[in-house]
């Protein structure tokens, strides 16, 4: 399939620079790029290393407030960069297409899947309207979407997430187009579901004969998705090679850093004395929102210890942060109770003493919307340490100080800050401070690494850790990233439609023999090894059969 | 379709109970004024005994409540009373005023909402250009222009010095359609000048925002023009706020004509409404506050079922 000597799209020393408070600085310093027919390219890197920039550079786009600064797009044989907006518009959809990372953000609301599929096949004349919906129709059995006569003819939220980023993939293929940017397609999307899209765009485009570029920012996905694996960093490349090599024998050290991420791991504790008090726990709660039918929460007993990290897992909608917010009393439980040190505590949280409320702090997954962008750092800490604790004057900006020093933020140089003034992780090591400030026996993270990079989210990690033993913290520990919960936790909850299919020490949960649904869960979970996608399909397959 | 049906019969009962405190509103307003119609009708040498007798003829010498709870009576059976001043029947008085300000409202909106919306569209498409400022530019001077002085500008130009039109807009009766656009066509314009930049502002501006919208930019990408992106790709999206914005407006054509219906000398329900204040003549200020406000209730309602019927998300649940 792959025809090795044409290139079908060449970058040269691409460069394109972002206005940024009204200067123009580079994005993308000078990237050399070659794809032939077939071939799939991984682009790889943290967020701001520049592959989305670089990835819509090979449309001949650039976002607003950006522009093109200098080398050269060639798409077979034509130039991008400099092309006039006619040539640039008439390869779309036709020759070159895209992919988007939320395709429930990327559809438009106010029309039908199959209508927007159809949209550019007919206006380009390249099929009828009745031949682009039958074709529309094939593609979406092609990629074992269900019901594909049917799910076409619904609105996009009337479809989930993962079947939306499905029928995407089959509308960039809508014109049968040469090459396709995939935009970090499966990110949004939880493992179990991330394993069927990534097994359905790898058929098709191998179908096909599809060039791609894909963008990622995880590995294991790129292993299974790419031939060629290009490593960027700063707008710049740092080195690229076949996927094998590449996984095998990094180079630069930089790659080594981001293969090496996943090293962290918390260190094994004593078991907890059996007559221990639980500094939180929760018996039987079963919580249910007024407008709904069933229950949201059935029947859930969690107990977290002082000094441990309990991680609760599973797919959104298994009811992970909703258990959170019974816990915070935003959600009163209609059966069940909740416990601070043995004794009951009130299912809302109105009718909660401050030192009941002061227990438990949570730390958020966004912690830009989290963080009150008006409020300087010294505020956003100060606050619950007056609220809760009392502290004023000097002994408040001491405390606040010592507290900076704690998350590793250097005082003197953060105090007065504002959160704009911040990246994401320093951010969400406010968030940590701020949960802290209250001095609370139980902190809920609430998936609060997952908004970030690998490496910053490994320091977060290390951080939390480190808090844990200084403070004597129970935590309870929400996510969907299994990699962070073998990293951290004590003890694993698995959770599925508001009910907890199994607990116990993480050391049981991830040993054999599985119970089925964490065996699916764990198994969702992507490898480096490029041939995981296929021998997972391989086993899923032969238990089936 | 089922929850939309549901929703107009709830808020068209809201409506009501809406337009029943406003008639509570209006008389207490009324009785809180100075002055009384036996005085103003039968002038100031009337003795107390006529005035006690014409009161007793019109049942004003009732306390409030009863006045109130008779009218309400009357109201509710269809039958909205006679003028308190010449005695005539108020359905009568008003009909043909009624008629008047509705096809006045009418002409501006037919000429403004289509004017409005393709400038808002045309201002998006150009956006940040000298067309764009331009149209931006003119419609924000109209709009601060007070709509009198506008008035007798449109006057001033197109009847006094190009005799194009009439100046005074007195209709009568029996006019032909054709007859009354032509004298009714300087205050629909006056009315046009006002209302437009409202409504082309919002369009261009909930336009606009949309643009940053990721499916906005997966139009781009899949190689839209300029054109069908504001056109197919956003403006579908972006009825909801122009729909309430249109509404405000169409509203304010009928209950805020006050001011260009006296420029023009114009017979229609706001001149009705300010003679009728001035010569405590209750139940017709009572029975126009009514219309003005199920007008307000009305148009707001129909931009709520319009907005939602736009939304897919709103319209077909999960």
């Amino acid at each position: 399939m792959k025809d090795t000597n044409t290139p079908l799209l060449t970058m040269q020393n691409l460069q394109i620079e972002g206005l940024s408070e009204d200067r123009w600085k580079p994005i993308v310093k000078g990237v050399d790029l070659s794809l032939v027919k077939g071939e799939v390219l991984g682009l790889i890197g943290e967020s701001g290393a520049g592959k989305s920039t670089i990835g819509l550079g090979a449309m001949g786009y650039v976002r607003d407030g950006c522009r093109f600064s200098g080398g050269s797009v060639h798409f077979d044989g034509i130039e991008l960069t400099g092309a006039d907006r006619e040539t640039r518009r008439n390869l779309r959809s036709t020759r070159i297409a895209y992919v988007a990372q939320s395709a429930a953000a990327s559809f438009n609301p106010a029309f039908k899947l199959i209508n927007q599929h159809t949209e550019f096949p007919v206006r380009r004349g390249l099929m009828s309207r009745e031949d682009a919906r039958k074709d529309a129709i094939e593609l979406y059995r092609q990629l074992q979407l269900p019901n594909p006569e049917e799910i076409g003819f619904r609105y996009p939220h009337q479809v989930s997430g993962g079947q939306l980023q499905r029928a995407m993939t089959a509308m960039a293929m809508a014109c049968r187009p040469d090459l396709i940017i995939f935009d970090e397609p499966t990110t949004a999307l939880d493992v179990t579901t991330q394993i069927e899209v990534l097994s359905a765009i790898r058929n098709i485009v191998e179908d096909f004969g599809t060039s791609a570029i894909y963008i990622t920012h995880d590995l294991s996905v790129v292993a299974q998705m790419a031939d060629r694996i290009m490593v960027l960093r700063h707008g710049a490349e740092v080195e690229a090679a076949d996927t094998a090599t590449m996984l095998n024998a990094p180079k630069q050290a930089y790659t080594k850093s981001l293969w090496a991420v996943r090293s962290f791991k918390s260190a094994q504790k004593v078991p907890v004395a059996a007559d221990a008090v639980p500094a939180v726990s929760l018996r039987g709660v079963t919580a249910q929102y007024p407008a709904m039918k069933t229950p949201v929460l059935n029947n859930v007993s969690i107990d977290f210890h002082a000094g441990r990290t309990v991680a609760v897992v599973g797919e959104s909608g298994s009811g992970k942060s909703t258990t959170a917010r019974s816990l915070m009393g935003l959600l009163p439980p209609v059966q069940g109770e909740i416990l601070l040190n043995g004794a009951p505590l009130s299912p809302q949280f109105r009718k909660r003493s401050k030192a009941q409320l002061q227990a438990v702090q949570m730390i958020y997954q966004m912690a830009d919307t989290a963080l009150n962008p008006k409020q300087r750092i010294r505020d956003i800490i100060g606050r619950p340490m007056t609220y809760y604790r009392g502290l004023k004057g000097r002994k408040l900006t001491e405390e606040i100080r010592a507290l900076l020093d704690d998350i590793e933020l250097e005082p003197d140089q953060y105090i007065n800050r504002l959160p704009s003034e911040l990246s994401g992780g320093q951010k969400q090591r406010i968030g940590i401070a701020r949960a802290l400030a209250a001095g609370p026996k139980l902190v809920i993270c609430d998936e609060v690494t997952s908004a970030l990079d690998q490496l910053v989210a490994e320091g977060i990690l290390r951080l939390l850790d480190k808090l844990q033993q200084e403070h004597n913290l129970a935590y309870m520990f929400i996510t969907h990233d299994i990699s962070t919960v073998r990293a951290i936790a004590d003890e694993v909850v698995v959770m599925q439609h508001g009910k907890i299919v199994e607990q116990g020490p993480k050391a049981q949960i991830f040993s054999p023999p599985f119970q089925p649904y964490t065996d699916l869960l764990l198994s969702s979970v992507p490898e480096m090894d490029p041939g995981w996608l296929d021998r997972v399909l391989a086993d899923r397959a032969a238990k089936r059969a | 379709m089922h929850h939309l049906l549901r929703l107009f019969v709830k808020r068209l009962a809201l409506g009501f109970l809406t337009l029943f405190v406003v008639s509570l509103v209006i008389f207490m307003s009324i009785e809180l004024l100075p002055g009384d119609v036996a005085q103003q009708v039968l002038g100031q040498s009337a003795t107390p005994e006529n005035l006690a007798a014409f009161r007793r003829e019109l049942g004003l010498d009732q306390p409030p409540l009863t006045r109130y709870l008779d009218w309400l009576e009357g109201f509710l059976q269809g039958d909205l009373g006679n003028s308190l001043i010449s005695g005539l029947p108020i359905r009568e008085l008003i009909s043909e005023r009624m008629y008047n300000t509705f096809f006045l409202a009418g002409f501006a909106a037919l000429i403004s909402v289509p004017l409005a919306l393709v400038l808002g569209v045309v201002s998006a498409l150009y956006r940040g250009t000298a067309l764009d400022k331009s149209i931006n530019v003119l419609a924000l001077t109209a709009i601060s222009v007070p709509e009198f002085f506008v008035g007798y500008i449109l006057v001033w130009l197109l009847a006094v010095e190009f005799a194009l039109f009439p100046s005074i807009a007195n209709l009568s009766e029996d006019a032909s359609l054709g007859d009354r656009i032509y004298r009714t066509f300087l205050p629909a314009l006056t009315l046009t000048l006002i209302v437009t930049a409202h409504m082309m502002r919002m369009t261009r501006a909930s336009l606009i925002n949309l643009l940053a919208l990721p499916y906005i930019e997966m139009a781009k990408l899949k190689g839209a023009s300029q054109r069908r992106l504001i056109v197919i790709h956003a403006l579908p999206n972006a009825i909801a706020p122009i729909v309430t914005v249109i509404a405000i407006n169409l509203a304010y054509l009928i209950v805020g004509v006050v001011i260009v219906e006296v420029v023009f000398v114009y017979p229609g329900m706001g001149q009705l409404l300010v003679d009728s204040v001035a010569k405590r003549d209750f139940t017709v200020v009572q029975t126009a506050c009514l219309i003005f406000a199920a007008t307000y209730i009305l148009f707001n309602l129909a931009s709520d079922l319009i907005s939602i019927a736009s939304n897919p998300r709103l319209l077909h649940r999960k």
